[in-house]
């Protein structure tokens, strides 16, 4: 083994030693009663509500519908956001007027507006679709305007060098020089729909796994809300880290 | 909720055309709407006109439940951000000032900071039970991921003079903390509280419309099942104002800093 190797071992053992030694602690401390079984099961019973949770309560469908809210709310993302980004970057006047009012309804709760959007989209897909995408879209419209305002002036010379009109200098030149930061927009976007579209689920008791989370707790099936709770925390992470990946693979400086 | 930076620019004159602007979207996006209420397009109330907002606005701005009710909330958000914060605060230290505890355990924080924490919710009802605690417990581990990522990346950005000047002069831990790493990380740590605010009203909020009696959270799902509208419109608005400029306060203790900088 390397000594690189070992040196990544190391912290890596030291991080997973000490979660199983929590996990193995709570099932002892549990055990001998110095912990109530009857607000905190024991993880031997969380670890086997998984496989109930996962057929029973058809884990698969529920991810696809939470996925595909998901991926709606991306694409209104992706068109609308970045759309509006570079509408503000191309005209100044309204930029100027506009981009700090986007900066302030990114610090606003948005996701504190589900019940007006109940009102006006009913109990359904289309307001967990809406509440994912307005959560997201100030991220996305400021990367946007960002990555295309730090486009290099080399770049742009060269483009008009070449008599580029200015829709091919757009495509051409600015759009896949902006292309790593509004994917950064993107991904900051795609976090904030996720998390509201999941959250939203759980306090509207509809849609996927955000509600399968209420429903199990309102049945006081407390394994299998926490093994419910452990599957949404085990995609959320793996969905972080994915787009995680996929930036660093996009900025390869960064 | 979103990192925005700071926004430094100086205020327009009156009649810059961007004040200009300003003012003509203000102004058609009041007429739209008022066209909007008028026009029956929509359910009835459910875009209610700005004249029955604004009385909305102003009842409830009169009404003394409802600054009881915010105290609640803000007594929740503010024991949140103690104890998440302060929490926040010690594990980033830990994790900033010590190389093998920061690549073990830093991962683990990294990527469950962004997890939906509302799905939290049952458990700390189980735990805390259905009243603030429970709220308090929401607002807290949501306030506690970012706080504590931002101390420790603070942490580690500390000018390494400056430690070396602590230990020369024979610190103790308690010293070195409050004369040097604290004073040296303020910046980090005032953007780490900006985010972790942010969340912990949320996380609250949320936590009130889910299931309270108590509090802003409380007030706005209680507008939604009576289908007041206008009293809705008037909670966000009353809402997001705060929110806003609560966040751009601290935003602002960070900005005084970075401009004597």
């Amino acid at each position: 083994m390397t000594a690189r190797a070992q040196n990544n071992l190391v912290p890596f053992a030291l991080g997973l030693g000490t979660l199983i030694c929590a996990v193995l602690l709570a099932e002892i401390l549990i055990r001998a009663g110095l912990v109530n079984r009857f607000i905190v099961p024991m993880p031997s019973q969380i670890a086997g509500a998984f496989h109930r949770v996962i057929t029973e309560e058809d884990i698969p469908h529920r991810f696809l519908v939470t996925a595909r809210e998901a991926l709606w709310a991306t694409l209104l993302l992706a068109l609308v956001g970045i759309g509006i980004g570079v509408l503000l970057y191309r005209v100044k006047l309204l930029r100027d007027a506009t981009e700090t009012w986007v900066a302030a309804f990114a610090s606003a709760p948005t996701v504190l507006m589900y019940p007006l959007f109940l009102v006006i989209f009913g109990r359904s897909e289309k307001t967990i679709i809406m509440m994912g995408f307005v959560a997201g879209l100030p991220a996305v419209i400021l990367k946007t305007i960002e990555g295309l305002a730090g486009t290099r002036k080399v770049l742009v010379n060269v483009g008009r060098s070449f008599k580029l009109t200015e829709v091919q200098l757009f495509w051409k030149i600015y759009f896949p020089a902006a292309m790593p930061t509004i994917f950064v927009g993107m991904r900051l976007g795609m976090i904030f729909a996720l998390i509201n579209i999941v959250g939203v689920e759980f306090l509207i008791n509809f849609g996927g796994l955000g509600q399968l989370i209420n429903d199990l707790a309102e049945r006081y099936d407390l394994p299998g809300t926490y093994a419910a709770i452990c599957f949404v925390i085990l995609v959320s992470v793996i969905f972080f880290f994915l787009t995680d990946r996929l930036e660093k693979w996009l900025r390869p400086a960064a | 909720m979103a990192e925005t930076g700071r926004l430094t620019a100086p205020a327009a004159p009156l009649f810059a055309p961007v004040t200009l602007l300003r003012a003509a979207i203000i102004a058609a996006v009041l007429v739209i709407w008022e066209l909007v209420a008028a026009s029956g397009l929509l359910f009835r109330d459910v875009v209610p006109s700005l004249s029955v907002i604004g009385r909305a606005l102003a009842e409830l701005l009169m009404d003394k439940t409802y600054y009881w009710h915010l105290g609640v909330t803000a007594g929740e958000i503010g024991i949140a951000m103690l104890i998440g914060g302060l929490a926040g605060l010690v594990v980033g230290i830990l994790l900033g000032s010590n190389k093998l505890l920061s690549r073990a355990y830093e991962a683990y924080l990294y990527y469950l900071g962004p997890t939906p924490k509302i799905i939290f919710f049952p458990v700390m009802i189980m735990w805390f039970g259905v009243g603030p605690g429970s709220k308090v417990a929401m607002g807290t581990i949501s306030c506690f991921f970012p706080v504590a990522l931002s101390a420790a990346a603070g942490m580690r950005q500390i000018n390494p003079v400056l430690i070396r000047v602590g230990k020369s002069f024979r610190a103790s831990t308690w010293q070195m903390v409050t004369k040097i790493y604290l004073p040296a990380m303020r910046l980090p740590i005032l953007n780490g509280v900006r985010l972790g605010l942010g969340v912990a009203i949320i996380g609250t909020l949320l936590a009130e419309t889910k299931l309270s009696n108590r509090g802003i959270g409380f007030l706005i799902i209680n507008a939604y099942s009576t289908f007041n509208m206008p009293r809705m419109y008037a909670l966000l608005i009353v809402l997001f104002m705060l929110s806003i400029g609560v966040n751009a306060l601290v935003g602002r203790l960070g900005g005084v800093d970075a401009v004597k900088k």
